[in-house]
């Protein structure tokens, strides 16, 4: 195999490497935002329920009163 | 994959390496096993309030406190990535195998941090919110960025970090602090040190390495091993202290006594090693095993004592 060859097969081999690597990364990104998006659902329903248990609370209080 | 090597100097942005974590790295940086610790501790100190708290706000609680737990976690790992790389112990890390950036180990921790206070304060009292501030904010300023890498005492100062969980599930209740609160901190604030110093009698090198002045690069191992048997001594009666205030019941004595006994057993053990070596290494692991194991016990007895104790009066 020549030189040339050779170098252009590196040069394939990186590209592939580096196409395989920014999939990798884009998926790892992906699943991050996911993630995110979960945890930031979820806290907003943490607060909705937290807020029906107090707020109920407080009317079960006045009602007793 | 790092190329990071045991005797590379490094600086915490020579870890900046822009690689993107997984979820799992992100999940690693909360120190999972700590959190475990952290909100069984929490939970103990929850059930023993008396009174009582809404079923969603005591697991919104318990899950504002892991969080904290965990983001104090991430804050150390972001601060302390320099040395984690080159400790064998902390290698695997994310931020050595350069999985997560310092940078974002930071803001992660950071915005963790935020979150679980503020949501501890708005949605159960802010007094348990101020607490879980002050627990972030002592490991974080205190531990970590002060006394670790200056005092051979920095665990067990730093270690009322650790203290803290079961008070402020207690002021998730309450709304306040009481003796019975105080004295669960003291029970985890005495045994932090004889706990870590085990650790670090068979871990010398690796703290030696980074330049962490733990107790035996300092003092020695002889004068470390008598420390441990100091605290020990001093461990014993707190451990056994829950039952003459009432927290505990006669279950709870027994196995504080008999445990504190063992653990004593192991201290004196370790405290006779007169030649250094792979069976004064085991020893003091040991003594590390059974120590974590005691913690345990000592706070799951007094988990089943208070809710067989809850259950009877709502039964009858």
């Amino acid at each position: 195999m020549t030189g040339t060859e050779n170098e252009e097969m590196k040069k394939a081999q990186t590209a592939a490497e580096q196409g395989t690597s920014d999939a990798e990364r884009t998926a790892r990104q992906r699943k991050r935002s996911i993630a995110i998006a979960v945890s930031l659902a979820l806290l907003a329903v943490l607060f909705y329920v937290a807020t029906l248990v107090k707020m109920t609370g407080g009317i079960a209080e006045k009602a007793g009163s | 994959m790092s190329d990071i090597g045991l005797n590379d100097r490094l600086d915490r942005d020579d870890l900046a390496l822009p690689v993107g974590g997984d979820v799992k790295d992100y999940v690693a940086l909360l120190k999972p096993r700590v959190m475990s610790l952290v909100v069984f501790t929490a939970l103990v100190g929850m059930v023993a309030a008396p009174g009582g708290i809404h079923p969603l706000l005591g697991a919104i609680a318990i899950l504002c406190i892991a969080v904290g737990a965990g983001a104090s976690g991430a804050l150390n790992m972001w601060y302390d990535a320099d040395i984690d790389a080159r400790m064998a112990r902390t290698a695997a890390r994310p931020i050595p195998r350069g999985k997560v950036t310092p940078g974002e180990a930071l803001c992660f921790g950071t915005i963790l941090s935020v979150l679980s206070v503020m949501c501890l304060g708005l949605l159960v009292n802010w007094v348990a919110g101020a607490l879980l501030a002050i627990t972030i904010a002592f490991y974080l300023f205190v531990y970590t960025m002060w006394l670790k890498r200056k005092t051979p005492q920095n665990i067990v100062i730093g270690g009322a970090a650790g203290a803290f969980p079961p008070m402020v599930g207690w002021a998730a209740v309450t709304g306040g602090v009481s003796i019975e609160s105080i004295l669960l901190f003291a029970l985890i604030f005495m045994w932090t040190p004889p706990h870590f110093w085990a650790l670090s009698l068979y871990r010398m090198r690796d703290y030696e390495r980074v330049g962490v002045p733990m107790l035996p690069v300092v003092a020695g191992l002889k004068e470390t091993r008598r420390q441990i048997l100091i605290y020990s001594l001093l461990l014993v009666p707190i451990g056994i202290s829950p039952w003459f205030i009432g927290l505990g019941g006669w279950t709870y004595l027994a196995t504080s006594s008999i445990l504190g006994a063992i653990f004593l057993w192991y201290a004196v053990d370790v405290y006779r090693i007169r030649e250094e070596g792979t069976d004064a290494d085991a020893r003091a692991k040991r003594l590390f095993v059974f120590s974590i194991y005691y913690l345990f016990a000592l706070f799951a007895v007094l988990l089943v004592e208070l809710t067989v104790a809850r259950l009877m009066v709502w039964l009858v």
